[in-house]
């Protein structure tokens, strides 16, 4: 049964990444928006790109693997075809992690492509490759999850961008991408602390600066935290669809 | 010969909401289906013919009742029953951004058809369905007949020894839905076991080996189709085609203990009209239809939107 699930896990990856993921306007999309939002910020303040480097990866990270992952689940189960996964011999929660895999590894792949290119512009400095590595990978499930649960909550497309967008974008100036969050007043700061995004781009301004990944320890059990939380949620509505 | 499915007491009640009473979708049904036989599922639309499939096949959990499929238990084992069975459900539901030939080797990376086998088996679906013209095109781009054939050919892939097929041929053109039936009969002499959901008499009648009449989640009848007509009673059907004095033709039905009775019952009542013919009638599975549920074959047919693919007489 395990090996029904890896497998069905590994091919329902496969097939959305080729189905969906790997689509020219979603790769453009996925690489173009982080970009142009830090260069609206770097132009308006130019003194230190460098130091926009981890908000660019984390802002990568988030859109990448969640802006078509939000969208996957609930467009099939309205034309009928997510049926067919859960005909299939596969357990939900390996049914969902295949959804997650095709969101990761296309987050994972335009975060690459901007990683290379924040290298070859600032140098590869003081990186901390390992903690580097856990954060992105660790970023890339729990925004994929997150992704995953506003798919599986709502019933239409339209209701998954609009839910998705409600908690991106308050994410994206309240993480700590432009403003470090111990600069904001305290309300904000409670505020910056439930989000995923905050201690994505705090670990990895760790990770780019020298860090260690005890010095990032938290951020990295936050991230596995919202990643598990996330999924079991999704899974648990999913249970309710067979009932 | 062993039970393909055996279901006893199988029920389904939906909770809609606290103005309304719950709804009983399905309501204590009992039936066997035997392995290799086409078992038809006929009733008007939302008798309870999906649900029935759906708990069947794992999306929807009985309210109470069991229910073995291949020998399997299916509140303990729905895991090992989804691997042997096919489900075609009605809507064709493959994917549109894939091909013909990636959905079908989809299908089989799901159900774990092995590597070397995935390929011969798409072509040779795609040759048995006549798609092997549209063997690269997207889904989306094929017409809804191939759209149908597709699907089934998808849930065939893993040779499921038991298929369900949820209206197969509504919506579609005659010809498709001639091809669709020759198909489902090509299957039963494979030894496939079919469970086939319609709404259509004919289609029923021509491809059952038996047949369960299905209303308001109840089943009304099971039986041969043969068995179901001789539920009519030895009562023999006459039609007489008449003319009157102004050529006028009208037909009338006359019955009787025997033919025999019937026609002399016709010819006794002329009323001065000339007889033109008298045809005797067997009794139909419409007839036997109306009579166990009051409901006309048309109620059936209008509840789905016309009759297209539905007219079996292809």
């Amino acid at each position: 049964m395990l090996a029904d699930d890896l497998r069905g896990m590994f091919y329902i990856g496969l097939k959305d990444l080729r189905a969906y993921y790997f689509k020219p306007p979603n790769i453009s999309w996925g690489i173009l928006f982080p970009f142009a939002f830090i260069l609206a910020f770097a132009i308006r303040n130019p003194s230190d790109l460098r130091a926009l480097v981890p908000g660019l990866l984390a802002l990568t990270l988030l859109f990448g693997t969640s802006s078509m992952e939000a969208i996957v689940i609930v467009f099939e189960r309205r034309i009928g075809a997510l049926e067919r996964l859960l005909l299939a011999p596969i357990r939900l929660p390996a049914l969902l992690a295949g959804k997650l895999l095709g969101g990761m590894v296309f987050g994972l792949t335009v975060t690459l492509v901007v990683l290379i290119i924040a290298l070859i512009a600032f140098g590869a400095g003081s990186i901390h490759w390992l903690l580097l590595a856990l954060t992105i990978l660790l970023s890339a499930a729990a925004f994929s999850a997150l992704g995953a649960f506003v798919s599986v909550a709502v019933t239409e497309v339209f209701e998954a961008q609009t839910l998705a967008n409600f908690i991106r974008f308050p994410m994206m100036f309240l993480g700590g991408v432009f403003v470090p969050v111990d600069s904001m007043p305290l309300a904000l700061q409670v505020i910056a602390r439930a989000l995923p995004l905050t201690y994505a781009v705090e670990a990895l301004r760790a990770a780019l600066l020298g860090g260690g990944v005890t010095d990032a320890a938290l951020d990295l059990l936050a991230l596995a935290g919202f990643a598990i939380v996330l999924f079991v949620l999704a899974v648990r509505v999913m249970m309710r669809w067979v009932e | 010969m062993n039970n393909a499915i055996q279901v006893t007491g199988l029920t389904k009640i939906y909770q809609t909401d606290q103005n309304h009473p719950p709804l009983r979708a399905v309501d204590e049904i009992d039936f066997t289906v035997r392995e290799g036989e086409v078992f038809g599922f006929l009733g008007p639309n939302g008798a309870g013919k999906t649900t029935t499939i759906r708990m069947l096949t794992g999306l929807a959990r009985p309210t109470a009742g069991k229910a073995s499929v291949l020998g399997l238990d299916l509140a303990t084992d729905i895991t090992r029953i989804k691997k042997q069975i096919g489900v075609v459900p009605e809507i064709s539901n493959l994917y549109d951004e894939l091909s013909a030939f990636d959905n079908l080797v989809f299908a089989m990376q799901l159900y774990g058809v092995p590597r070397a086998e995935r390929i011969t088996r798409a072509e040779e679906l795609l040759t048995r369905f006549r798609l092997s013209e549209k063997r690269n095109a997207p889904f989306a781009k094929l017409s809804r007949g191939m759209k149908r054939a597709l699907t089934i050919a998808a849930a065939l892939a893993h040779r499921p020894p038991l298929i369900f097929l949820d209206e197969p041929t509504t919506g579609l053109d005659v010809m498709s839905a001639r091809n669709l039936r020759q198909m489902i009969a090509g299957l039963r002499q494979e030894g496939v076991t079919v469970f086939l959901t319609t709404h259509y008499l004919e289609e029923a009648e021509r491809l059952c080996d038996r047949i369960a009449i299905i209303v308001k989640g109840r089943i009304v009848a099971l039986d041969t189709v043969e068995g179901l007509k001789s539920t009519m009673g030895g009562k023999t059907v006459v039609e007489v085609t008449r003319a009157d004095a102004n050529d006028q033709i009208e037909t009338r039905r006359f019955e009787g203990e025997s033919v025999e009775a019937a026609a002399r019952a016709a010819l006794a009542q002329t009323d001065g009209r000339r007889v033109l013919a008298i045809n005797t009638l067997r009794p139909t599975l419409e007839d036997v239809f109306v009579k166990l549920t009051g409901l006309s074959a048309e109620v059936m047919l209008a509840e789905k939107g016309g009759k297209g693919g539905g007219n079996a007489s292809g």
